[in-house]
């Protein structure tokens, strides 16, 4: 790992301040991806900014817009916090899906939805929920969030606070884990908004997307069989040692199958 | 830099780089070689140690972030003649091989039976996703912990 300047704020202004006035810097949540990169001198930052001490990015509530997740909560506090699992249980699943439990006690849900990997499990749940991404200074809807691969809508000295979610009538996440990584090769999760279906798909393309066409098809008729005819172009998704386009494509409607099939099973 | 550091219940004042891990630290400053660098790449586990409560691969955290917070390791929950259960049942059990995943083995199990409700070998196997064994002993590990969890 090269050199750099560690800092450790106290308040998101300190934080951004120090943001504005280093090189080359790069805020560190969790850190399970970043301190890897930074490992394998993929990354060389010229400043750490670390925000675990900002208190204003932590917490889990309930309001009537739906359920709000601090930036630096962890996937295992998301996966074991009572109050996900009883109006957003999907999210408390798909969390404990992510990697291993050593990393689900330091990763954040910031920190993986910032990184935008192509294969991330929590990007699925912000597009097919229809989640908003809050930063200090703005709202991005999750359709706009994610531009492309490692990519986002988020400006250079843009510090994501939390993330809220709508809480739909009921939801299904089906993911086909890479046996060593632990992530998604596909993750598909579908959700139903009263009769309103979103489908978002996570290790497909570049970055995650909804399947507008599968979720037209599903509105007509919300069936699992249905989807026995919708084609899924593989034009633009992934081909990689895991997987090929082609395959890939194939996971897609295998993958919004299964979670239909387990949401469909769930009482209205 | 002069950061002190709180380790199996003692302070210790150690001088590192920022880019320090803390695994560096933990073997190469204090002598606490129990924590193992197997793959260096957060992958194998065999690094696992206690942060605040919870395991950690100590090879994918700085050691100037823990600064504030209490770090466990396989050296501080028990000694000979007083193992730890879960040190005791690996023994029993005849839950290691070769012995280099043992500390990261033992460490994230302690974690799972504190953490996890209603364990069986399944939720158990799930649980070691992080801790290769390259001795492939998985069959008594798992029976070790599942002896623990029962008792607990």
């Amino acid at each position: 790992m090269y050199s750099f300047d560690y800092h450790k704020p106290i308040t998101l202004d300190q934080a951004l301040e120090l943001f504005k006035g280093a090189d080359d810097p790069i805020f560190l949540a969790g850190g399970m991806t970043l301190i890897p990169t930074m490992k394998q001198r993929l990354a060389a930052p010229t400043d750490v900014i670390d925000l675990s001490e900002l208190g204003e990015l932590r917490g889990i509530s309930l309001s009537d817009k739906g359920m709000s997740i601090g930036a630096l909560t962890t996937h295992n506090e998301v996966a074991s916090n009572a109050l996900v699992q009883q109006h957003l249980p999907v999210l408390a699943q798909l969390a404990a899906t992510i990697g291993d439990n050593q990393v689900r006690n330091r990763g954040t849900i910031g920190g993986s939805l910032a990184n935008s990997d192509p294969a991330a499990d929590y990007p699925a749940a912000l597009i097919g929920l229809g989640g908003t991404v809050v930063t200090q200074s703005r709202s991005i809807a999750g359709d706009d969030f994610f531009l492309d691969l490692f990519e986002t809508a988020l400006q250079p000295c843009e510090l994501i606070t939390r993330i809220e979610f709508p809480l739909p009538d009921r939801a299904a996440y089906a993911k086909f884990r890479n046996q060593a990584s632990g992530y998604a090769v596909v993750g598909a999760l579908v959700a139903d908004f009263q009769g309103k279906i979103r489908v978002g798909i996570t290790g497909a393309g570049p970055c995650a997307c909804r399947a507008i066409g599968i979720e037209n098809e599903l509105m007509q008729n919300l069936s699992v069989d249905v989807l026995d005819h919708v084609e899924v172009p593989d034009v633009g998704f992934n081909s990689d040692i895991h997987a090929s386009a082609e395959y890939r494509a194939h996971l897609v409607k295998v993958l919004t199958k299964r979670a239909l099939k387990e949401l469909l099973s769930q009482n209205n | 830099m002069k950061i002190e550091i709180d380790v199996n219940n003692s302070l210790h004042e150690v001088t590192i780089e920022a880019n320090t891990l803390l695994v560096t630290v933990l073997r190469e400053h204090l002598q606490l070689t129990g924590a193992h660098v197997g793959c260096d790449t957060s992958q194998c586990g065999a690094c696992t140690v206690h942060l605040d409560g919870r395991a950690v691969k100590s090879c994918a955290i700085l050691a100037i972030q823990v600064a504030d917070s209490k770090v466990v390791t396989i050296e501080g929950i028990g000694e000979v003649g007083n193992l730890h259960p879960m040190q005791s049942a690996f023994r029993e059990h005849h839950a290691l091989q070769c012995g280099f995943c043992t500390p990261g083995m033992i460490m994230q199990a302690i974690d799972l039976v504190a953490h996890e409700e209603n364990l069986d070998r399944e939720k158990i196997r799930e649980g070691l996703e992080g801790n290769l064994c390259r001795c492939t002993g998985y069959h008594n590990i798992v029976s070790a912990i599942e002896s623990v969890a029962y008792k607990a």
